[in-house]
């Protein structure tokens, strides 16, 4: 029942909000135009740039990757000198070099993924200057690709006033600038007012004083000192939430995140969050029918998209709610409430352990660490596919890859040369297609498996195949660009861990975003057949079909075996002994005799 | 038409593979798995450095005295694999060859008769003319080589090229003027100026081509290519990091399990299969007697969206048939009727056979003894009418009927009787203008009045179009008749629209109208004013009846000149990327099946529990992982017959198509390999025993 409301609410809050969008990057009349207008002149102005001026998929991904670059760079320095900056009431030291590298690029790839404990290790200047900052700027990155793309295929921009780069002939797709100005202003901003507003009303922290002292009920000696105060850190909380939610960003005030009392204090503020959470991705699809004119090629990703969540949502809440078979005998059968907030019960936090990583959100409300296995499955399945809504705007753009890949083989079985909206799809198209559909299982498989190699590196963390889970979810995290983590891998203090996700989130973030623009870019110069009868119609429910067969095959193949090994393995031997691991030396010696049954009862 | 597709529908009955070639095509499979050929396949070039890994690995047990059988086997099934693969590229072109050859076998050895520079004759073997020698070909011979014809005019017939039995008229100067080699003159003589040099004729040229000496990729196989080169670095990573991250919980995974585990995933039915499939497209081209400049040809043609269509000869029956006796005043219907049928009796034509019909229907009779003593006038190209002459007799004086156009005709009644009937003047413009073609008959010198002939839609031509038009082709009708007789034939044959009075400018600009809205256009064509837009059209299919400029304007010629071959190639093309997509489909359907019997086989020694995944129940971990490699090997060479003639493909929607290959080849995919795997690994367990 909750599932269904939350879910009726979202698309309800979703449908007018993606109509909305459409308008807003179709450069249409919005009711906030005479107070916007002006405003985003001037941010034109200041920044230079002609907002009549289109780019090419070329121009607007360097675009893309200029304006991220000196965000980036001072990011890193804020975090690195906070020790010594001004807005700093706890005195809070600087970050060392790989943890301020990875803060950095987890925050500008709309990641968030944390290394860091945000209340203890960041300082006012670093939560609202590099944290919220990014925080608005790259789900407003996401959503200008985005809209991008959709221009692309279908035909780009017809305007003369466009810079020309390259031999081969290549679509307008607008201009970045604007587009990214507009998505801050016109959707992030005002929604993000709203829902703070409704979280400070719940009782979020929204102030600028330091942290609270508080004298505790039943003082306690831990290691032979004694605790009678607590320090309660605060600041502008609900500010960051909202947008934290809404900006499928998902990293917290709090180390813990959504689960703290101060961040997420009651049920309601839990809904208005779990909403957030999935508003924007699913207001980007209603969007695309919209956008493109071709509504029904809309719906067609909407069924997709939805039928992938819902069954994620269904998968994850008999999983989640069984009892925890670690305490088989012990205690009794009741759900499993390890790392689940009493407050809101172990449906409302599997539902959104679910969305959070159905988008690249990574919020949570409770300790993924702590789910049973299938359940941690459902949640490391959304990340892997990370097409079921997915990020903001980059959620599309994912799926665009599987898109592209279900015409290339549903076109030749129709007989003609794929086409997408009567633009055909060739070698050059492939290559990049191919290019975003590596990418993910790449930066997945490879890390995952060099740090499970290395003892030093996860030898002191859990063993066998929980060990092998968390480590997975680290990299699906970093590489989903999601941000929620299986606690336990002591990553805060790794250089390793620090260096390597940070590879994975920079190449997770603009590959994904850069292949779909070529494409467009290139599909969107090309001549468009008109449709008929022998066309590969994509707005159809059999093409649906295809689509899904293609994510979720592609999918299976690239990450069952991952999970065989962690989840599956675990939730089917949980409470047996589990086996030592194979030193690395002994790989490269004679294996023993292979077994050659397996019923030993035979 | 009829002939032509039932000499096809023979030939496509062939074996697969050609007989008492099965040896030499082993051989030649073997010979292609230098990795460096094989190097262009990345899929195949994958399973070929497994092949090699596994091989070391046999030996390196087999000399530490360890079992050696399961890594043995593992590395021939794996060879095996490679070896089905090249085998079904060797058959391919095998066949093509064979086509070829039994091409080049009508075009053999023929006396000449070599015009010298003094005028006088000499006889040489055709072999020995060159480019610009003069022969002379009179009725009854061969024409020894391509040429063109410089003097005179005759009727050749062209069946041991195109199977077409009736004789066509060629003459010097016009579009008509080119002579294949191996076609038979069979009513006067022409000198003909040979155009090529032995062996290198325009189709020895072509057949070459289809040989496959150099067959390049087509831009579909190449886009194709690189997506399964992305699936196989996909898998390559999932199996690399395998052995790692099994052994962190406690596994150690043999290295011929891991090599197994990725040739089965990697996509090798369709990497094995796709050169296949390219020869086999051309292949098929060839077998309905189309020759294909190139594969890419081939595969266009599958993308077509409109079809510009001569009306004579693909929509109406190539020849008119009469359809109305049309008498002038003082004469009765009977009467012309009985003269144009007498006129007719020797006349083999389509179009004089038609006269005898309806004038039968008309209620004329001939009494039989009328043949023996009639002396009957042929048509040749001079005179251009034709007739008998009735010797006198008890109940009738002598008589001369002749029947032919009207500008001979009439200057026949002209010499007789100085004027021409008026009736028979607006008759005769009628019927032309009504796009028939009216034939004036006469006895003794005096018109009797016109026979008109008419054309005459194909049977089935109507539904033709209508499955074209489900396939989403556009028809566009080409006719120089005027607006109102195309109008009608066309509402008639049910062509979607129509270009009347139409010139060859008027083609080209048709084309490249459609191609402006992103269309790609066929078109076939005979004449030299054909070509430009035989070139521009997208598929320009070429008559080899035509004339040189026109074939070598084209992308593709048709042996059997049939202009309804169009469509044919439409098929052809859209099955070509139809076998591509479906057996891509089923090739990575196929691997959940696969997924599923290797992988809790990989880690039952040390997770016994896994064994829940183990769907099928299979008897033991090597036999599900050899089960798999079986199962993956062996669908390469069932599936050779599917590549080679294609999947079956009837005309419907783009939707319908799409619904069914993803139901067969999709579906099928998922659901086959279990049963496969499941009856292989039986077998091996009851072989065990």
């Amino acid at each position: 029942m909750e599932v269904f409301v939350s879910y009726l609410i979202l698309f309800l809050l979703a449908w007018p909000l993606g109509l909305y969008m459409a308008r807003v990057f179709a450069g249409g009349k919005t009711w906030l135009d005479p107070i916007l207008n002006p405003l985003e002149r001037g941010i034109y102005a200041l920044l230079r740039v002609n907002p009549a001026r289109g780019m090419t998929w070329r121009g607007y991904a360097l675009a893309l990757l200029w304006s991220n670059v000196p965000i980036a760079i001072i990011a890193y320095l804020i975090f690195v000198y906070q020790g010594v900056l001004p807005l700093n009431p706890d005195a809070i030291g600087g970050m060392s070099w790989d943890l301020a590298l990875h803060t950095t690029a987890s925050f500008i790839t709309n990641t968030n993924q944390q290394h860091y404990s945000g209340q203890s290790q960041l300082s006012y200047l670093s939560q609202l200057a590099a944290i919220v900052t990014m925080q608005f700027v790259t789900p407003a990155v996401g959503l200008a690709a985005f809209a991008a793309v959709l221009r692309g295929i279908t035909g780009g921009i017809r305007s003369s006033n466009v810079e020309s780069h390259v031999a081969v002939p290549a679509a307008n797709l607008g201009n970045y600038y604007v587009d990214v100005t507009r998505a801050i202003t016109r959707v992030l901003l005002p929604l993000s007012i709203v829902v703070a507003l409704l979280l400070t009303w719940q009782g979020v922290p929204s102030t600028f004083d330091g942290a609270k002292t508080a004298t505790v009920l039943e003082p306690q000696t831990i290691e032979g000192k004694a605790i009678t105060t607590q320090t309660i850190p605060v600041g502008p909380v609900a500010a960051l939430v909202a947008i934290k939610q809404l900006g499928t960003n998902g990293g917290g005030w709090y180390g813990p995140n959504s689960a703290v009392p101060l961040e997420n204090p009651t049920p309601l503020s839990n809904l208005i969050q779990l909403i957030s959470i999935l508003l924007i991705p699913v207001a980007s699809i209603f969007m695309v029918g919209a956008f493109t004119k071709r509504p029904r090629f809309g719906v067609m990703v909407m069924g997709i998209m939805s039928l992938l969540s819902a069954v994620l949502a269904f998968a994850i809440i008999p999983a989640a709610t069984q009892a925890n078979a670690a305490f088989a005998g012990i205690s009794a059968s009741s759900a499993n409430m390890e790392g689940v907030e009493q407050r809101f019960g172990p449906i409302a936090s599997a539902l959104w352990a679910t969305w959070t990583t159905q988008t690249s959100n990574g919020s949570v409300n409770a300790m993924h660490d702590s789910l049973n296995p299938l359940a941690g499955m459902v949640a490391l399945i959304g990340m892997w596919l990370n097409v079921t809504f997915g990020g903001d705007g980059v959620g599309f753009l994912n799926f665009f890859i599987y898109l592209i890949v279900a015409v290339f083989i549903a076109g030749l079985m129709v007989g003609r040369t794929p086409e997408l909206f009567g633009r055909k799809i060739e070698a050059r198209e492939m290559k990049l297609a191919s290019l975003g559909l590596l990418i993910s299982p790449l930066l997945i498989l490879v890390p995952s498996a060099l740090a499970l190699a290395i003892p030093s590196v996860t030898a002191n963390s859990n063993p066998s195949f929980h060990g092998l889970t968390q480590v997975v979810y680290e990299y699906s995290s970093a590489v989903a660009n999601n941000g929620s983590g299986m606690a336990g891998l002591g990553t805060g203090g790794s250089v390793w861990w620090n260096v390597t996700c940070a590879v994975c989130l920079i190449l997770a973030r603009y590959v994904p975003i850069i292949a779909p623009l070529a494409i467009a870019g290139y599909i969107g110069a090309k001549k468009s057949a008109p449709q008929t009868a022998g066309t590969l119609r994509v707005d159809t429910p059999i093409f649906a079909g295809m689509t899904l067969s293609v994510i979720l095959i592609v999918g299976a193949l690239s990450y069952f075996p991952l999970a065989v090994m962690g989840p599956i393995a675990e939730s089917l031997t949980i409470g047996k002994p589990l086996p030592q691991p194979v030193p690395l030396g002994q790989l490269n010696q004679r294996p023993p005799e292979p077994v050659r049954t397996v019923s030993e009862g035979k | 038409m009829q002939s032509a597709q039932v000499k096809t529908s023979s030939r496509r009955a062939g074996a697969i593979i050609p007989q008492g070639q099965l040896g030499r095509l082993i051989l030649d499979s073997i010979k292609k798995l230098n990795p460096v050929y094989i190097a262009k396949n990345p899929v195949m070039f994958i399973v070929e450095v497994g092949t090699v890994i596994t091989l070391f690995l046999t030996l390196e047990r087999l000399f530490t005295g360890q079992t050696w059988g399961y890594e043995l086997a593992i590395t021939v099934l794996l060879l095996l694999t490679v070896l089905f693969a090249t085998f079904a590229e060797s058959v391919a072109e095998a066949r093509g060859k064979a086509q070829a050859a039994s091409l080049r076998a009508a075009r053999a050895d023929t006396p000449a008769r070599k015009v010298l520079d003094n005028g006088t004759e000499q006889t040489v073997s055709s072999t020995q003319l060159q480019h610009d020698d003069m022969v002379r070909v009179a009725a009854g011979q061969l024409v020894p080589a391509d040429g063109e014809i410089v003097q005179g005019l005759a009727m050749v017939d062209e069946s041991a090229i195109t199977g077409e039995s009736a004789p066509v008229l060629r003459e010097s100067g016009g579009d008509f003027s080119s002579v294949t080699g191996g076609t038979k003159v069979i009513s006067d003589e022409i000198t003909v100026r040979v155009t090529s040099l032995p062996g290198e004729s325009f189709l020895d040229r072509m057949i070459a081509l289809v040989e496959g000496a150099n067959r390049q990729k087509t831009p579909n196989e190449i886009a194709l290519g690189i997506l399964l080169a992305g699936f196989t670095l996909i898998f390559v990573l999932v199996v690399a990091t395998l052995l790692p991250m099994a052994a962190f919980i406690g596994t150690k995974l043999e290295v011929t399990t891991l090599v197994a585990l990725l040739v089965c995933l990697i996509p090798t039915t369709i990497g094995g299969l796709l050169p296949a499939i390219g020869i086999a497209g051309m292949d098929r081209a060839l077998r309905a007697n189309v020759i294909a400049k190139s594969g890419r040809a081939v595969e266009v043609a599958g993308d077509i969206d409109t079809l510009l269509l001569d009306k004579t000869g693909t929509i109406t029956m190539g020849n008119r048939q009469a359809t109305a006796f049309l008498p002038v005043p003082g004469v009765s219907e009977q009467q012309l009727a009985h003269a144009a049928h007498i006129a007719s009796l020797a006349d083999n034509t389509p179009e004089g056979k038609s006269i005898v019909e309806l004038a039968i229907l008309r209620g004329s009779r001939v009494e039989a003894s009328l043949r023996d003593t009639a002396e009957f006038i042929e048509f040749t190209a001079q005179t251009r009418m034709s007739g008998v002459n009735l010797p006198a007799s008890s109940s009738a004086a002598s008589k001369q009927i002749r029947k032919g156009a009207p500008d001979r005709m009439m200057r026949l009644v002209r010499e007789a009787f100085g004027s021409v009937p008026a009736q028979l003047e607006t008759d005769v413009e009628r019927v032309a203008r009504g796009g028939g073609t009216p034939l004036i008959v006469a006895e003794d010198g005096q018109a009797l009045g016109v026979v008109a002939l008419s054309d005459i839609v194909k049977p089935g031509i109507k539904e033709r179009f209508a499955q074209l038009r489900k396939m989403g082709l556009r028809t566009v009708m080409i006719t120089g008749d005027n607006p109102l007789t195309a109008k009608a034939i066309a509402a008639e044959a049910g062509v979607d629209d129509f270009m009347a009075e139409a010139t060859p400018e008027d083609k080209m600009r048709l084309i490249k109208e459609e191609q402006q809205k992103g269309k790609l256009v066929a078109m076939m064509g005979d004449g030299t004013n054909d070509a430009p837009a035989l070139a521009q059209a997208d598929v320009g299919l070429a008559m080899n009846s035509g004339t040189q400029a026109a074939k070598e304007a084209g992308n593709m010629v048709d042996l059997d000149s049939d202009p309804t071959k169009l469509l044919e190639v439409v098929e052809i093309g859209k099955q070509l990327l139809i076998t591509r997509g479906a057996l891509t489909t089923f090739s990575i359907a196929n691997d959940v099946a696969k997924d599923f019997a290797i992988i809790p086989a990989m880690f039952a020694g040390t997770i016994p529990a896994l064994k829940v995944l183990d769907v099928m129940q299979l008897s033991s971990p090597n036999s599900a992982i050899l089960s798999a490699v079986i199962f993956n090997a062996l669908v390469i060479p069932l599936l050779i017959p599917v590549a080679l003639r294609g999947v079956s493909y009837k005309p419907m929607s783009a939707d319908a198509i799409l619904g069914r290959n993803l139901l067969i080849y999709g579906l099928g995919g998922v659901i086959v390999p279990f049963i496969g795997i499941k009856a292989i690994d039986l077998m091996l367990s009851l072989a065990r025993v």
